[in-house]
């Protein structure tokens, strides 16, 4: 995956193009955001990491400039300022994700890594998702595991559907919160590792082969196991 | 600037000499307008009176001849306080009357006149008399008047009233202006002089104020309000300064000998792994403290965050429930939840939903703790959580209560803090800023929060404004869409 970084901070840059390097992602740095601008313009990017404050040019100022002409790139904001008002104004500006600094990397990767793929899924959701035996119907609220019907309360449909929507990703708590809870603050419990294991205990209960597994350090990923 | 100067310079002073022009020509314009009348009355009058007795002469005259007419002058002009009259022939030559001298020519011109005149046996010159000359049938002038003096008289007595008031006016004006001046500006100076030493950092100075009750004082008031204020905010942020150093300095200290040590003694790589996972860990947790931090600063400076919307509290309150209900189940506590629905808030959802899950959160942290003291209930469980919505007035009010082991009053206010935490809390998780973050998250919609005895236990209620008048309920709805039934019974435990 090619993604452009736009931040000032050569040394925050820097440990970003090394960090996605290592994953497996190549990566472009430009340090202000005319450059920024020009490059997200003409360069094939699957996802643009822009910091919210930039000489010359501001990142939200950018944004708007790039879909404006119609630049569709997934745009991923990263910010000192991590206020809920900043977060709706970064995404008001025509932001697909917001993350504040300090940020884990495993957390920026995660959400990366979920908006490339985004940019090739839109084309039509499915209406059934699938991960090896088990079968995700969103239209009937069924769901069922080698034919078995498996019933779950509404949050926890909402919960495996959006990690089936992104099947083989890593999905962080932070992005289930947001997503499935449409929360962005922290809640000091590990409610969300809660919520997964009585998840998991319904959709992996008497299985040898568990499709929800924990990743140590980021977060979640459900997958067909490999044969 | 010296003294003269600034006295000059006040709004006082300028306001008095602005006052002062406006009042004397005022003043002027009165007084003139009643000399002008007075004036044109007395004219008209004088007028009629000799247009009354030249009509009669003139009929005199034409009954009994220049003859007759000679003897009634005659006659008249020994009464005391007489008109003046005079009659000529056609050359001008005096035939009877009491005018001795006229200015030559005005006895030629018939009409209505005023003229300088002397009567006889008068030395005194300079009399003026508003007079009408008539032509007599047979070339006789008859010209009847009345002396002027009494009206210049009235007129001078005026011009003199005019003069001395004006500068009455002015010498009283300019000595107010002067004296209020001083008053304001004495006042202002002792102002502005408690306002150097509140500069120059002390703050515990207020402004002087006069008991008087005007404008100046109630300022004056309003800025010691506002110095109070500042003064609380100063303590807090001292406070909070020593709070942060404190609070920040031991996760900071446990983050640097984390690493000092894994220099020193740590021999594999799963050993700097191991101890990197644990530096991670407290960086993590010094940024959950550092956030709060910010999100209880920003509550506290009353910046209106966007997206305040109506929302539902009983909502809320169920969404928040729902996300710890595993939690609660996990640690075998019952969440109870009841109370009216349709109850709305003007309130950022995300805020509010914080504030409730930092309650919940306490609540199932430090209140669950002892068995259930009620035979009745069932006793798989280890504790009860209630939260319920209700309206109260005009508030909402929002109340989580556990059957812990509670906060003693005297504590109560305390624990709303930044980084207080109870002594036998201090070996649980927590960082202490949950309930300041609630309270402060309450201020900043306009709310409170309050914390009550449960008997046992603690009910921390999260008050906040209705958003608008209830809406009628036909009857009390009981709110239940989280976990499973065996967990949740309706309503309050016996």
């Amino acid at each position: 995956m090619r993604i452009l970084v736009i931040e000032d901070d050569a040394e925050a840059a820097n440990y970003l193009a090394k960090a996605f390097g290592e994953a497996g992602h190549a990566v472009d740095v430009a340090s202000d955001g005319l450059q920024g601008y020009a490059m997200a313009q003409e360069g094939a990017y699957q996802v643009l990491i822009v910091d919210r404050m930039l000489p010359k040019l501001d990142g939200l100022s950018l944004i708007g400039g790039l879909r404006q002409q119609k630049v569709g790139t997934p745009v991923l904001i990263l910010s000192a300022l991590g206020q809920v008002d900043d977060r709706v104004k970064g995404l008001r500006a025509g932001g697909d994700d917001y993350l504040a600094k300090p940020y884990a990397f495993s957390e920026l990767l995660a959400r990366v890594e979920i908006l490339a793929r985004r940019k090739s899924l839109d084309s039509g959701e499915a209406t059934v998702y699938r991960v090896g035996p088990l079968e995700l119907d969103r239209l009937a609220h069924k769901l069922t595991r080698s034919g078995r019907d498996i019933v779950l309360q509404p949050r926890e449909f909402r919960l495996l559907e959006y990690l089936m929507k992104n099947a083989g990703q890593v999905v962080t708590r932070t992005m289930l919160l947001e997503q499935v809870w449409d929360y962005h603050f922290d809640p000091q419990t590990n409610v969300i590792d809660v919520h997964i294991s009585r998840l998991r205990s319904k959709i992996d209960k008497g299985s040898d082969a568990p499709l929800l597994h924990t990743i140590r350090g980021s977060g979640y990923m459900i997958r067909d196991n490999p044969r | 600037m010296t003294i003269l100067g600034k006295l000059f310079r006040t709004t006082a002073f300028k306001l008095s000499l602005a006052y002062l022009v406006v009042f004397a020509v005022g003043a002027s314009l009165v007084l003139g307008g009643v000399a002008w009348s007075v004036n044109s009355l007395l004219n008209a009058q004088i007028g009629q009176t000799v247009d009354a007795e030249i009509t009669g002469l003139a009929e005199q005259y034409e009954s009994g001849g220049i003859r007759h007419l000679v003897d009634i002058i005659e006659r008249r002009t020994r009464q005391p306080g007489s008109s003046l009259y005079l009659v000529t022939n056609f050359a001008g030559q005096s035939l009877a009357g009491n005018v001795a001298t006229l200015p030559s020519g005005v006895i030629d011109h018939p009409g209505l006149v005023e003229t300088p005149y002397q009567r006889q046996n008068d030395a005194s010159p300079n009399h003026l008399a508003l007079a009408r000359i008539f032509l007599l049938p047979g070339g006789f002038r008859l010209l009847v008047g009345r002396d002027l003096e009494e009206r210049e008289n009235l007129r001078s007595v005026m011009i003199h009233a005019l003069f001395t008031s004006l500068i009455w006016l002015v010498l009283i004006g300019l000595l107010g202006g002067l004296f209020f001046a001083l008053r304001v500006l004495r006042r202002v100076d002792a102002m502005n002089a408690t306002a150097k030493t509140i500069m120059a950092g002390d703050l515990s100075g207020r402004l002087p104020m006069a008991g008087t009750g005007d404008e100046l004082d109630r300022l004056a008031q309003n800025l010691n309000a506002m110095l109070e204020r500042i003064g609380e905010l100063m303590a807090g942020l001292r406070e909070v300064s020593d709070n942060i150093a404190h609070d920040l300095r031991t996760p900071l200290t446990r983050l640097r000998n984390e690493a000092e040590h894994a220099l020193r003694s740590a021999e594999t790589a799963d050993g700097y792994r191991d101890a990197l996972h644990k530096i991670i860990e407290e960086a993590d947790g010094l940024i959950d403290v550092f956030n709060a931090l910010l999100m209880i600063a920003r509550a506290e400076a009353g910046t209106d965050p966007e997206g305040m919307v109506e929302c539902d509290a009983a909502m809320a309150m169920r969404d928040v429930a729902e996300l710890y209900e595993p939690v609660a189940e996990e640690a075998r506590v019952a969440l109870h939840i009841s109370g009216e629905s349709g109850l709305t808030v003007q309130a950022s959802r995300e805020l509010l939903c914080q504030a409730l899950a930092n309650l919940l959160d306490n609540a199932l942290k430090h209140g669950a703790g002892g068995p259930l003291l009620h035979a009745g209930q069932a006793t798989a469980e280890h504790g009860v959580v209630s939260m319920a919505v209700k309206r109260v007035g005009d508030s909402v009010e929002l109340t989580v209560a556990d059957h812990g082991p509670g906060v003693p009053p005297e504590d109560r206010s305390r624990v709303q803090e930044r980084f207080v935490r109870l002594e036998d809390a201090r070996s649980r998780p927590g960082s202490g800023l949950g309930l300041s973050l609630a309270a402060a998250i309450a201020r900043l919609h306009g709310g409170r929060i309050r914390l009550e005895d449960n008997e046992p236990g603690l009910r921390v209620t999260l008050v906040l404004p209705a958003a608008r008048p209830p809406v009628k309920m036909p009857e009390r709805s009981t709110l239940s869409s989280v976990g499973s039934p065996a967990l949740l019974e309706h309503g309050r435990p016996q």
